[in-house]
């Protein structure tokens, strides 16, 4: 349970923050500061053991049939991470409360951060690797919202949005690749994944796997190409580039690396992509941090090449490299986070972050320079501090590598790399607090208490650990542990601060003081930039690549949408024959070969009318009355066919609808026109259409052809089989299932009728009949006394036949559904015969309602069997025949809501030819033929 | 049999599909109709062709003999909504006549 409660507190708490907002900005901190504390104490209850090798993993069955389950995993990484998290994040919530102005939203802010804080728990802790890709896309989201803080600000939004496009891709990539490797382990969880690394890397699809993961990864981590998202983002509010862009969301990459390193590492495909990748980025950033003038610019360029770094210690693939690389994870979180927050002091009491204007503020804020200082000296890596202990044991393991001939390649660019980390943490130091003092925009002074003191934790954690590095063991032997898979490296007993002289100690004194005498001739370096430089940045071939590809949708939108629904229509019936033909092409054409049913003599009769009806219907479409009179002979074939072919509720179905869609039809010609306008003689729009319809045509009925053809396997035989037991109690296998078995299918149909009829219902109340063009004239037409005589008896014969059918659906052909359509066609005819007036006062029926009422009934009797537990219509009680009960309450249901949605449809489309009023007719010209 | 059947579908299928490429609201219904009429067909036809043996169960039939009832069940319901789909369109085609003036399609009477 503890695991599931340390990843959902910041996610429930996160309403906190939001809600005190309105107090005052302490409510809203101390909101913040509720669910991240409860959070960690809950995580550190568990860290004793977790120290001592305990692997807790917790389990809830969520989406089983996929693999996704909503399982946990406390091990030495996730640890390490869940504390990098946690405890910078309460940091940064304290070092924000004085950081943000009066004018910011606070409630945004800590709610977004929470959301973040949760999503990166759910990130380190998850054992389901589709959990673990789940909260990864919820990082990129609001990590958005923190970048995008300042919404008034276009960089901001523009900053946000290239975040959230890079990390977003690459998250689908990663989820792609965990597909992957579920696919091959068999197993989304990640014990399992673990366990089978010889297993994962023996497979074909080993390396799209990889490939794809590690885009993930670096994507996330900003590794070369993909890193110039990271520079961008730093137009957040500087708490956020400090949590997010230095200690953790960018480290949700290389924690990756990590997580995945027993499942993924050690073949030569890994090697050569990671180190390469890690190598390239190291130096690169590296070197174009020292020509950023921003802080925070320079402060990205490091991060990324820090990042790098770590994804070099991971590419090699060794376990001591890998140990390695995880307490560098560590290092890189506490120095880095405790300079952004310097930076962001600075940057908060000057007003300026570009160090051509900055300069001499170890006078005015000793504190900040004090921190500051010993934080750069933590990223430059000089003896004493953390950086330096994790960067000499990356020179000492540079050396010790597979896969490479010229062992010297690796040793002089990672030497290369430390060279430039020392030239711009001392231009950083420098330039900002030494030399002649700068023309700020402010006075500076040192900032409160409050806020220099999650600067200072940190700062003291960098000197601790590079004094005593056996501090950090424990956590960092647990993660290097789970990283690793099982086996501790070969000759590692501590973490020391001197490994005695070798290779490794010569390559730090070349970068310390390689880099000090790079800085001397930066301003050298800086004009030849200036000249030589290529002005090229990310930032640009990324925006031009995104309005390339918006160009490129738009010109395609524009060349198929023209505005013609006639257009659309063919377009979608031409890819529909596309797309259906392409199984043909794949596979065959043959049909199958299971002798052919019996042909009757009359059977080819009625084939011949059918065809001829319907060839009717295209040539007189025109005509819209004899299409329509011709389009209920196809239909009452098609009815005739479900008698021929042993369906006989069908059979009635189509019937009784047959005779209301006509009746709909004809209703509608009350006001549309009567006749559809010539679309001219021959035209190359007709023979397109008729080739595209054959096609169509003959695609389907060939298709059918070949199922019909090919021996029967479905799951029919199981509603056969438990029809009458244990399941339904009938013997009317098709009303079994309709209000049985798929009784679920048959609520959600009726619920559907319903909805149609309230639709339409609302629809035609807008509209005024006496608005029509021409509808007045035909309805002063009386009704035929023959028809009106006739029907009123019929209704009570029908109705009763009605009640019959109703009753006996169970075991007979009939039901709810027929029995509805039956008494709608009794009560239309009244309408028919003796006009809406006369039938609606006769029946004060609100049809809608009864729609609704039926529906209700439905649900209700379906679903009380299931809030007991048990599956839809359990016969709850024990009346009458097995089953038969609730069913039958649950058919009435079916009964009511069809018979309410079909008349509340055929009536509301009766009013509009109800007769006009007497004022409209005192205007008509037109008189009255049958007017005394 | 067989071949009867899919020849069926298949004219239902092309004359539903001319008249639903048409350029009037009416003619477009009743295409869908015959086309929803093909549909239901073509799923009935995938429980294959069995004549006089519905699905009402009978003491001592085996219950290979039975016509397939599933689909027929899928279909009953499919009618009743195509009927409830019919209508609507038919509405949305009338309210669409009487606010623009004009039945077609695209909402703009063709210049000859």
């Amino acid at each position: 349970m503890t695991p599931l409660l340390i990843v959902l507190l910041p996610f429930v708490g996160l309403i906190l923050p939001i809600i005190l907002a309105r107090h005052s900005h302490t409510a809203a901190t101390v909101g913040a500061l509720i669910p991240t504390t409860l959070s960690f104490g809950l995580l550190l209850s568990l860290a004793g053991d977790v120290f001592a090798g305990e692997v807790f993993v917790a389990s809830w069955p969520w989406i089983e049939t996929l693999g996704m389950n909503l399982s946990f995993r406390v091990d030495g990484l996730g640890m390490l991470f869940a504390i990098l998290i946690l405890g910078i994040g309460t940091l940064v919530v304290l070092y924000a409360h004085f950081y943000l102005s009066d004018s910011d939203p606070r409630g945004r802010f800590f709610g977004a951060l929470l959301a973040f804080m949760g999503a990166m728990l759910g990130v380190v802790l998850a054992e389901n690797v589709l959990l673990l890709a789940f909260f990864w896309e919820i990082t990129s989201l609001s990590s958005f919202l923190l970048i995008a803080y300042w919404t008034h600000v276009p960089l901001a939004r523009q900053g946000a949005r290239m975040a959230l496009a890079i990390t977003g891709m690459g998250g689908l990539l990663l989820f792609a690749g965990l597909l992957l490797v579920g696919h091959i382990v068999g197993s989304y969880e990640l014990s399992a994944i673990l366990a089978n690394g010889a297993l994962i890397q023996g497979h074909d699809l080993y390396v799209p796997a990889l490939i794809l993961v590690l885009m993930g990864a670096f994507t996330k981590s900003a590794q070369f190409p993909f890193h110039f998202w990271l520079p961008n983002a730093m137009t957040a509010p500087t708490p956020v580039s400090a949590y997010l862009h230095s200690a953790t969301m960018v480290k949700a990459g290389v924690f990756l690396l990590a997580r995945m390193h027993p499942a993924l590492s050690g073949t030569p495909e890994w090697f050569f992509i990671v180190t390469g990748a890690g190598l390239v980025t190291l130096t690169f950033a590296a070197y174009v941090a020292l020509f950023k003038h921003d802080l925070k610019g320079l402060l990205a360029y490091s991060t990324i090449s820090h990042l790098g770094l770590i994804t070099v210690l991971f590419g090699f693939g060794t376990p001591m490299a890998a140990l390695v690389g995880v307490f560098h994870i560590l290092n890189h979180a506490a120095f880095k986070a405790s300079l952004f927050m310097s930076v962001g002091i600075v940057d908060h009491e000057t007003g300026t972050r570009d160090m051509r204007i900055l300069g001499g503020l170890r006078h005015a804020m000793p504190i900040t320079a004090t921190l500051a200082t010993l934080g750069a000296a933590a990223m430059a890596g000089i003896p004493g501090f953390n950086g330096f202990i994790s960067k000499e044991m990356l020179f000492y393991e540079s050396w010790k590598l597979p896969f490479i001939e010229n062992e010297w390649v690796v040793p002089v660019i990672v030497t290369v790399g430390g060279l430039l980390s020392m030239a711009y943490s001392v231009r950083l130091v420098i330039d900002t607090f030494f030399g002649e003092e700068g023309d700020t925009p402010a006075k500076p002074h040192d900032p409160p208490f409050g806020m220099w003191l999650p600067v200072a934790l940190l700062v003291a954690v960098c000197v601790v650990v590079g004094v005593y590095p056996s501090i950090a063991e424990p956590i960092v032997n647990a993660a290097a542990l789970a990283t690793i898979g099982g086996v501790m490296p070969e000759g590692y007993e501590h973490l020391s601060l001197w490994h005695g002289f070798n290779a490794a100690v010569v390559m730090s004194l070349i970068a310390i003081f390689g880099g000090a005498a790079f800085f001397m001739l930066r301003h050298k370096l800086f004009a030849l930039a200036e000249r030589y430089w290529p002005n090229l940045h990310g930032k640009l071939v990324f925006e031009g690549l995104v309005e390339r590809v918006v160009d490129a949708t738009r010109a395609t939108t524009a060349s198929l949408e023209n505005g013609s629904l006639q257009r659309y229509v063919m377009l979608l019936i031409a890819f529909v024959v596309a797309a259906g033909a392409l199984p043909f092409f794949l596979f065959d054409f043959a049909p199958g070969n299971l002798p052919a049913t019996e042909l009757e003599p009359v059977t080819i009769v009625i084939f011949g009318i059918f065809v001829a009806a319907c060839l009717g219907v295209v040539a007189n479409h025109k005509r819209r009355l004899t299409a329509i009179v011709t389009l209920s002979v196809v239909g009452l074939v098609v009815s005739l066919s479900f008698v021929k072919f042993s369906a006989p509720d069908l059979a009635l179905t189509q019937l009784s609808v047959e005779v209301v869609t006509i009746l709909l039809l004809l209703l509608a010609l009350y006001v549309l026109p009567k006749e559809t306008p010539s679309e001219g003689g021959f035209s190359l729009r007709k023979v397109r259409d008729g080739i595209l319809a054959s096609v169509a045509g003959l695609g389907t009925g060939w298709m059918s052809y070949m199922v019909m053809t090919r021996p029967q396997d479905s799951i029919s035989m199981t509603h056969l089989e438990k029809a009458y037991y244990p399941v339904g109690g009938g013997t009317n296998v098709v009303n079994v299932t309709l209000v049985d078995i798929r009784g679920f299918d048959t609520m959600g149909e009726v619920a559907v009728l319903a909805m149609a009829g309230l639709g339409i219902f609302a629809l035609l109340a807008r509209l005024n009949p006496e608005h029509i063009h021409g509808v007045t004239r035909r309805v002063l037409d009386r009704y035929p006394v023959m028809l009106t005589s006739a029907t009123r008896p019929l209704l009570s014969l029908i109705l009763v036949m009605a009640v019959y059918i109703f009753m006996r659906g169970h075991y007979l052909p009939g039901g709810g559904f027929i029995a509805g359509l039956v008494a709608t066609v009794a009560l239309i005819i009244q309408y028919m015969a003796s006009g809406q007036q006369w039938s609606s006062e006769r029946m004060p029926v609100n049809f809608r309602i009864m729609a609704i009422i039926g529906v209700t009934i439905a649900v209700l009797s379906g679903a009380t069997s299931l809030a007991l537990g048990k599956p839809m219509m359990t016969m709850l009680v024990p009346l009458g025949e097995p089953g038969t009960v609730m069913t039958l309450y649950f058919d009435l249901g079916v009964f009511l809501g069809v018979v309410g949605a079909m008349m509340t449809i055929l009536t509301s489309l009766g009013v509009l030819s109800r007769p006009a009023s007497a004022e409209t007719l005192a205007h008509s010209k037109e008189t009255n033929p049958w007017k005394p | 049999m067989e071949a009867l059947i899919a020849s069926a579908i298949a004219v239902l299928v092309a004359c539903g599909f001319y008249l639903v490429l048409r350029a009037r609201t009416f003619p477009v219904i009743v295409g869908l109709a015959l086309f929803s009429y093909a549909a239901n067909l073509y799923i009935f036809s995938t429980g294959r062709l069995t004549s006089g043996m519905p699905p009402v169960l009978q003491k001592g039939v085996p219950l290979e003999a039975y016509a397939d009832p599933l689909p027929q069940a899928l279909i009953l319901t499919a009618i009743v909504i195509g009927f409830a789909m019919t209508a609507f369109i038919l509405v949305l085609a009338i309210s669409g006549y009487v606010e623009l003036g004009t039945d077609h399609l695209d909402a703009k009477e063709q210049s000859r």
